[in-house]
C-alpha cells in the first residue's frame, strides 16, 4: 500500500517554494509551430497560429487565456484528442502529430491522464471501477487492476471509499477519483482541464494539494488549463494564450503551496474529513 | 482490450440499467417464446396427423367413385349420383389383384338412431366384416359382424363408444336393440375408443352395419362411394394402386384417351398431403411469430440508439482515457447481443413452458422442436448483431472532444 502517498503525508514537507525543474530534464511535450485551422462552412478559423513550446519532465504548467485564445485547442492537441493542421508534436519522444484515431487512443491510454472540470466519472459505477477503467483498455489483468486502483485511490485520500458510486461522493471526492483514474496507468503527463471549475475554494485547494504532491513526490508532469489566475499560481510555470498564440510564458514567482494553505483554512464540516 | 473484457464492460453497462435492459429484452422474449410455441403447435399437429395415419396403417388404399383430383369441374364424390364403383368392382379387386389382401366398401347413411327413449343422429357406415382389420380398429366388447351377416344383409350393428355412452348410459349395449330408420338392429359389438382426430372430430361417433344391409335396407340403392383396400404390405401399396387402376379401367371399359372415373389413393400420398398442410401451417405460424421477433429486434435498435445518445458523454470519457473506436463499437455491439441472447434464453424457457402448458389448457398437441430452439437462439443473436450494429457504429464514430462536451 502506498502509504507514503496517503493524505497524511502532507505534513512531511510543509509548503516551501518547490525547486524549479532541472533545465536538463527530458522534454515530455514538444510543440513545434503548431497551426490549427477549423473549417466552418466557407469560413476558416485559425485557432492556433504557430504555437511552439516545450514542457519538460516534472514541470507543473498552467495554461491560461480567455475563451477563444486557443488554450482549449492546445489542450486538445496536447491531449491527443485532436491533431494539428500543421506543425509537429512530439510527446514523450514520439511524434504523434499525424497519428490515426486509434493510435492516438492508444497514446492517450498509455501516456496521458485526464482530469476534467465536470469530473467525467461513469455514473452508477463504483469509484474503484472508474479508476480501473483506463487499465481495462490497456489490458491489465484483473488482480493487478484491483491492486493498482486501490493504491491510486489511497494516494488521493479515498481509501475506504472504493465502493461508493459518484452520486455518493462530494464534488471534491469525485474529482479525486478522477485524479486517481488519471494517474493509474502511470502516464507521462496529466492534463487537467479546469479541474477546480466546479469546486468551492476549499475543495479546490485540496485538489491542488494533490496535484502539487503528485508533481513533487512522483515527478509527474502536469499541465493545468485554467482561467483563474490564483489557481495558476499553484503551478510553477504559467503560459498565457491570446489569439491563437503564446502571449507570455514565465515561471511563477510567488508559488502558492496548497498544503500550507490548507493548514490555515478553517476545517469545514466535510464528510471526507469526518472519515479521517 | 480482449473480448472477455469487452463482454464484461457490456455486462456492467447493462446491469447499471436493469429496468431498461429488461424491457428491451421483453420484445425478444415474447418473439422467441412465440416462435417456439407456434412451431411446437405446428409440429404437434403434424405429429398427431402422422400418428393417426400410422395407426390406420400405411398399407391402406382408398378407392373412390368419380375422378376426384382432376381440377375444378369434375371433382367431388359427394352424393351426386356418381355410380362408377360397384360391389362387383370390389369383388374383382379382391379376387384379381394379387397385392391386395382385404377390401371393404364404406357406405354412409346419415340416420336417426333410437334406443328406448334415447335417440342420436349419426352416420351408419356400411362395411364388410374385414373392416376392423383393415382399419386396425378392433372391437372393445362383443364382436364385429361376420361374412354371413354381410351375405344375408343381417340387421346387426356395431356402435362407437360415443353412441354407447349416449344411448346406453351405464348399461351394456351388447344384445340390445337399436332402431335405425325404424328398423330394429341388434347391437353385436362396441368399437374401441379412438378419441378425436387432428381436426377435432369425434371418431367414436360411429355405427357400423354390413354394407349389404345399409345398401338395401337403409339407403335403398347399391352404389359405393368409397372403399378401403388393404395391400399385402406397405411396399405393395404402389403396385396395388397401379394394378387396381388398371383393373378398374378395364372393367369400366375406358379407352386410353378417357380419364379415370374413379380414384385410387394410397395412404402414403395422403400422409404426404397432410404433412404438407401441417408444414404450411407451421411455417405460417412461425412467420407470424417471427414478425414479433423482428419487432423485438427493432426495439433493441431503438433502445441502443437512445442509449448511445444518452451515453455520449460516457463514450467521450471512454475514448479520452484510451478506448479505441473498435472497443467502443464492440462494447455496444456486445451489449445488444447480450440483450438479445439473454432475451432469447428467457424466451426459450418461456416458449418451452408454454408449449408444455398448451396441451393442458387448450387441448392441442404440441411437440417442442430442437430446431425451433436452435433457430431462435441463432435468430436472436442475429437480431442483436443486425440491430446493434448501426447504433454501435454510431457510438464508435463519435469525436471524443464533441462527446465530452455533450450535455
Amino acid at each position: 500500500m502506498a502509504t507514503n502517498f496517503a493524505i497524511e503525508s502532507q505534513a512531511v514537507q510543509p509548503g516551501i517554494a518547490l525547486p524549479a525543474p532541472v533545465p536538463e530534464a527530458r522534454p515530455v511535450i514538444e510543440l513545434d509551430h503548431i497551426h490549427k485551422i477549423y473549417t466552418m462552412g466557407d469560413v476558416e478559423v485559425h485557432a492556433l497560429r504557430g504555437v511552439s513550446l516545450t514542457i519538460r519532465e516534472g514541470e507543473f504548467v498552467a495554461i491560461m487565456g480567455a475563451s477563444g485564445s486557443g488554450k482549449s485547442t492546445t489542450m486538445n492537441i496536447i491531449g491527443c484528442l485532436d491533431r494539428p493542421t500543421r506543425g509537429t508534436y512530439i510527446l514523450d519522444g514520439e511524434d504523434v502529430s499525424q497519428m490515426s484515431k486509434d493510435e492516438r487512443a492508444d497514446i492517450r491510454c498509455q501516456k496521458i491522464g485526464f482530469v476534467f472540470q465536470g469530473f467525467n466519472l461513469l455514473s452508477r459505477t463504483s469509484a474503484l471501477e472508474n479508476v480501473e477503467l483506463p487499465m481495462l483498455y490497456l489490458g491489465v489483468d484483473s488482480a493487478q487492476r484491483h491492486q493498482r486502483a486501490m493504491e491510486a485511490l489511497a494516494a488521493v485520500g479515498l481509501a475506504g471509499r472504493e465502493q461508493n458510486h459518484p452520486n455518493q461522493l462530494s464534488g471534491g471526492q469525485q474529482q479525486r477519483v478522477a485524479v486517481a483514474r488519471s494517474l493509474v496507468n502511470n502516464p507521462a503527463l496529466i492534463l487537467a482541464d479546469e479541474p477546480t471549475g466546479n469546486l468551492d475554494s476549499r475543495t479546490s485547494v485540496e485538489v491542488m494539494e494533490i496535484f502539487q504532491r503528485l508533481n513533487r513526490e512522483r515527478g509527474i508532469t502536469l499541465v493545468l488549463v485554467t482561467h483563474e489566475p490564483d489557481i495558476a499560481e499553484y503551478a510553477d510555470r504559467v503560459i498565457v494564450f491570446k489569439d491563437g498564440k503564446i502571449k507570455s510564458d514565465h515561471p511563477v514567482e510567488h508559488r502558492r503551496s496548497a498544503a500550507e494553505e490548507l493548514k490555515n483554512l478553517p476545517v469545514i464540516d466535510d464528510e471526507d474529513d469526518d472519515e479521517e | 482490450m480482449n473480448l472477455l473484457m469487452i463482454i464484461r464492460v457490456a455486462f456492467r453497462a447493462l446491469v447499471r440499467n436493469k429496468m431498461r435492459a429488461a424491457l428491451t429484452m421483453l420484445g425478444i422474449i415474447i418473439g422467441v417464446s412465440a416462435v417456439i410455441a407456434m412451431v411446437s403447435i405446428g409440429q404437434g399437429a403434424s405429429a398427431s396427423v402422422q400418428a393417426q395415419i400410422e395407426s390406420i396403417g400405411t398399407n391402406l388404399l382408398f378407392v373412390s367413385a368419380g375422378a376426384q383430383n382432376v381440377g375444378g369441374v369434375r371433382s367431388g364424390t359427394g352424393d351426386t349420383g356418381t355410380n362408377t364403383l360397384t360391389v362387383e368392382d370390389l369383388d374383382a379387386i379382391k379376387r384379381e389383384v394379387p397385392s391386395v389382401s382385404m377390401v371393404t366398401p364404406n357406405v354412409n347413411a346419415r340416420s336417426q338412431l333410437v334406443a328406448g327413449n334415447m335417440n342420436w343422429n349419426t352416420a351408419v357406415t356400411g362395411v364388410s366384416e374385414e373392416y376392423p382389420e383393415i382399419r386396425k380398429w378392433p372391437v372393445a366388447t362383443g364382436s364385429f359382424f361376420t361374412d354371413s351377416d354381410v351375405r344375408t344383409a343381417a340387421r346387426v350393428i356395431v356402435i362407437g363408444q360415443t353412441l354407447a355412452d349416449n344411448l346406453f348410459p351405464g348399461a351394456d349395449p351388447i344384445g340390445q336393440d337399436l332402431r335405425v330408420q325404424n328398423l330394429p338392429f341388434r347391437i353385436v359389438g362396441v368399437m374401441n375408443r379412438k378419441g378425436q382426430d387432428p381436426q377435432g372430430r369425434d371418431q367414436d361417433d360411429v355405427a357400423f352395419a354390413p354394407y349389404t344391409t345399409v345398401q338395401k335396407k337403409i339407403l335403398g340403392r347399391d352404389r359405393i362411394q368409397i372403399a378401403f383396400v388393404s395391400a399385402i404390405s406397405q411396399d405393395a401399396t404402389y403396385t396395388a394402386q397401379s394394378q387396381i387402376t388398371e383393373l378398374l379401367r378395364q372393367r369400366h371399359k375406358l379407352t386410353a384417351s378417357e380419364p379415370n372415373d374413379f380414384t385410387v389413393r394410397n395412404m402414403t400420398d395422403v400422409a404426404e398431403a397432410a404433412n404438407e398442410t401441417s408444414k404450411t401451417m407451421t411455417i405460417l405460424l412461425a412467420c407470424i411469430a417471427g414478425v414479433s421477433l423482428l419487432v423485438g429486434g427493432i426495439g433493441i435498435m431503438n433502445i441502443m440508439l437512445v442509449s448511445v445518445t444518452e451515453r455520449t458523454r460516457e463514450i467521450g470519457i471512454r475514448m479520452a482515457i484510451g478506448a479505441r473506436s473498435s472497443a467502443v463499437r464492440s462494447q455496444f455491439l456486445i451489449e445488444s447481443i447480450v440483450l438479445s441472447l439473454t432475451g432469447g434464453t428467457v424466451g426459450i424457457v418461456l416458449g418451452v413452458v408454454l408449449s408444455l402448458a398448451i396441451p393442458a389448457f387448450l387441448g392441442w398437441p404440441t411437440l417442442v422442436s430442437m430446431m425451433a430452439i436452435v433457430g431462435s437462439v441463432l435468430f436472436s443473436a442475429a437480431v442483436g448483431i443486425f440491430f446493434g450494429y448501426y447504433p454501435a457504429r454510431k457510438a464508435a464514430s463519435l469525436d471524443p472532444i464533441e462527446a465530452l462536451r455533450y450535455e
